[in-house]
């Protein structure tokens, strides 16, 4: 028996439900040596922003129990030179790229998703609203109204599968979920790092150059596991989860909980095939537990 | 690069708290050049989460050596680790040494666990006369003059306590053995950043040209998590894919 491991998210079709995470896969390209690229289900970029990121100043990551925190900064080329040099090298892979964008006001999303729109080669947008809201010192995802006032520009700037990208920091994520899938986005992907700090007692100083970064890996994964549940059965969008997956286990906890797909972000620093060794292990632990399509996992938890 | 469980051949205590193992790994030994790094797993429980980066000490037909220093988790648990065990190695990573230079005479400085890339430097750099300057902080540390001198290398030693040769730092040794007539065509060199930074101030004020392998905490180690950056001239550089050589004049401290 060949089990179907084919997930729906917005219009685009998956072959399986595992992708990388924005960030921790670079362009692709550092991981085309060490793994076949083609068994992924989605690959997503790294944030991409109008005009070039330089970034935070280092050190920009610090391992932490079971996991470790990052604060990049956004570093990044911009969109005109992403398309140029990066965008060639992910289209020859032949699975569906998910640009990941990011802004400082609306107009520059919309820009963003106008000209993604327009760009051969590109799947779906995600929105990382991790973002600070214009002149505040929150992130757009951590307030309602700027989810749904951010997610209805851009949908109305793109016919692309939208998929939306919710902080974990916040006291109700149901909350802004329901925001994003009022302005109509086709997903909702979650989590992204969760706020946190390293301390060297000695020097007194804080073991990030930025003093706060985002919590990442194993440490965050039974968190991030009930926020996908508790979205899941509060929107009827699909739901790409992560957080801490490192391998089949944990990839079908996340399916199980209410993830249609799956998300590898640290774990492909610790094994740069991770991904796709859990693609295999889906298969193999569907066509053990004589399971015909995954899609009778997706939810199934007993609660 | 490539990614390959590697067996444990030897696993030794050369200095107090220096150790040396040597892995089995034919398809990395054969690709690796001076400078570049080998990405290695410390457990299988995710604890210590990351792989930690290792200079390639030396290769020796289908085995691979690195030299290392225990300071912490990773260091520790591979310390205890027995022949026979296998480890998880990523690498050949990053850029390694630029070997072209166009005078012959090459100096090579190597402060503390820094040393460890310079021996398969030296062996690398043939038909040049070479100054190697090692320091560390007392003679127990000073590794690696024999394998220096088998490469054609001569040696000379700096101690902060002056147990053995110079005493002082190996930057005042760089100081003193700099002189105009000598014509040098690079310096190479490796060790903690005030050394580095020390050693790219006295090699722009001679005007010799210097190529310095610097150090970052990294996640990835393979340039995708943009973790790694050094400031430079040209912005910020991972250290992992455009390093972890860089030129001295380049390098913003
Ligand atoms: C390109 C590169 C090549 C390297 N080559 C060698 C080598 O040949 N031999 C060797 O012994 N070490 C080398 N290092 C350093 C080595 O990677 C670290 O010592 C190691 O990661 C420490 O891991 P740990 O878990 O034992 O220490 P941790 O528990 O992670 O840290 C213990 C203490 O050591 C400090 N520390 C950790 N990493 C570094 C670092 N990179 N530089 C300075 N201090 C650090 C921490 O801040 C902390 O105070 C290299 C590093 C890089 C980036
Ligand atoms: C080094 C690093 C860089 C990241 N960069 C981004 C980014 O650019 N955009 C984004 O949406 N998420 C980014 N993330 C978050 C991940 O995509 C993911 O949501 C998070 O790390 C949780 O998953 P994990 O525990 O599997 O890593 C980054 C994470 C890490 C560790
Ligand atoms: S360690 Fe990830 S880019 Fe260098």
């Amino acid at each position: 028996m060949k089990p179907d491991l084919s997930v729906k998210i917005g219009k685009l079709k998956l072959k399986n439900p595992v992708m990388v995470a924005s960030g921790t896969f670079g362009y692709a390209e550092e991981f085309s040596s060490l793994m076949d690229l083609k068994k992924l289900g989605a690959i997503v970029t790294k944030t991409i922003t109008l005009k070039p990121r330089k970034g935070n100043p280092p050190p920009r990551t610090v391992e932490t129990a079971a996991g470790m925190l990052n604060a990049i900064g956004l570093e990044n080329p911009g969109i005109k030179v992403f398309i140029k040099d990066k965008l060639p090298f992910l289209k020859k892979i032949g699975v569906p790229i998910i640009v990941s964008i990011s802004a400082d006001n609306d107009s520059e999303f919309v820009e963003l998703a106008k000209i993604l729109n327009k760009t051969n080669g590109v799947s779906a947008i995600e929105l990382n609203l991790s973002c600070p809201n214009l002149g505040t010192s929150r992130m757009v995802s951590q307030l309602d109204k700027a989810t749904y006032r951010v997610v209805r520009a851009v949908r109305a700037a793109t016919k692309l599968t939208l998929i939306t990208k919710l902080t974990p920091n916040v006291t109700d994520i149901g909350l802004i979920a329901r925001a994003a899938t009022a302005a109509d986005t086709d997903a909702i992907s979650l989590v992204n790092t969760f706020l946190a700090m390293a301390v060297d007692k000695d020097s007194r100083r804080p073991k990030l150059a930025n003093v706060t970064g985002g919590l990442s890996g194993p440490a965050i994964k039974p968190i991030a596991l009930r926020m996908v549940w508790e979205v899941s059965r509060t929107v009827y969008v699909p739901v790409i989860g992560m957080g801490g997956i490192m391998n089949t286990e944990d990839a079908m906890e996340f399916i199980v909980a209410g993830a249609t797909a799956v998300a590898v972000g640290t774990g492909s620093f610790v094994n740069p095939s991770a991904s796709i060794e859990i693609v295999d292990g889906i298969k193999r632990y569907l066509q053990a537990q004589k399971i015909k399509d995954i899609e009778d996992l997706i939810g199934s938890i007993k609660c | 690069m490539i990614q390959i469980k590697a067996k444990l051949i030897k696993n030794i205590e050369v200095a107090p708290n220096y150790y040396k193992m040597v892995l089995d790994a034919p398809a990395i030994a054969c690709a690796a050049k001076p400078g570049q790094f080998v990405n290695i797993l410390a457990g299988d429980k995710f604890e210590p989460l990351l792989r930690r980066p290792f200079s390639i000490y030396n290769v020796n037909d289908s085995k691979l050596e690195i030299l290392y220093r225990v300071v912490g988790k990773a260091t520790e648990l591979f310390s205890k680790k027995k022949p026979g065990e296998k480890l998880n190695v990523l690498g050949p990573l990053g850029n390694g040494f630029d070997l072209k230079t166009k005078k012959a005479k090459i100096l090579l400085v190597g402060g503390g666990i820094g040393i460890a890339p310079l021996v398969f430097l030296a062996e690398k750099l043939t038909g040049k006369e070479i100054l190697a300057l090692i320091g560390a902080k007392n003679k127990k540390h000073i590794l690696c003059v024999d394998e220096l001198k088998d490469a054609g290398a001569q040696v000379k030693i700096a101690t902060d306590d002056g147990g053995i040769g110079f005493k002082g730092s190996v930057t005042d040794l760089l100081k003193q053995s700099v002189r105009p007539k000598d014509k040098i065509g690079v310096i190479f060199a490796c060790g903690p950043k005030p050394m580095l930074k020390e050693v790219a101030y006295i090699a722009k004020k001679h005007k010799i040209e210097a190529r310095l392998s610097l150090e970052e905490h990294m996640a990835c180690g393979i340039g995708a998590c943009f973790g790694c950056v050094v400031n430079t001239t040209r912005g910020y550089k991972r250290v992992c894919k455009e390093g972890p050589v860089f030129d001295a004049r380049e390098v913003i401290f």
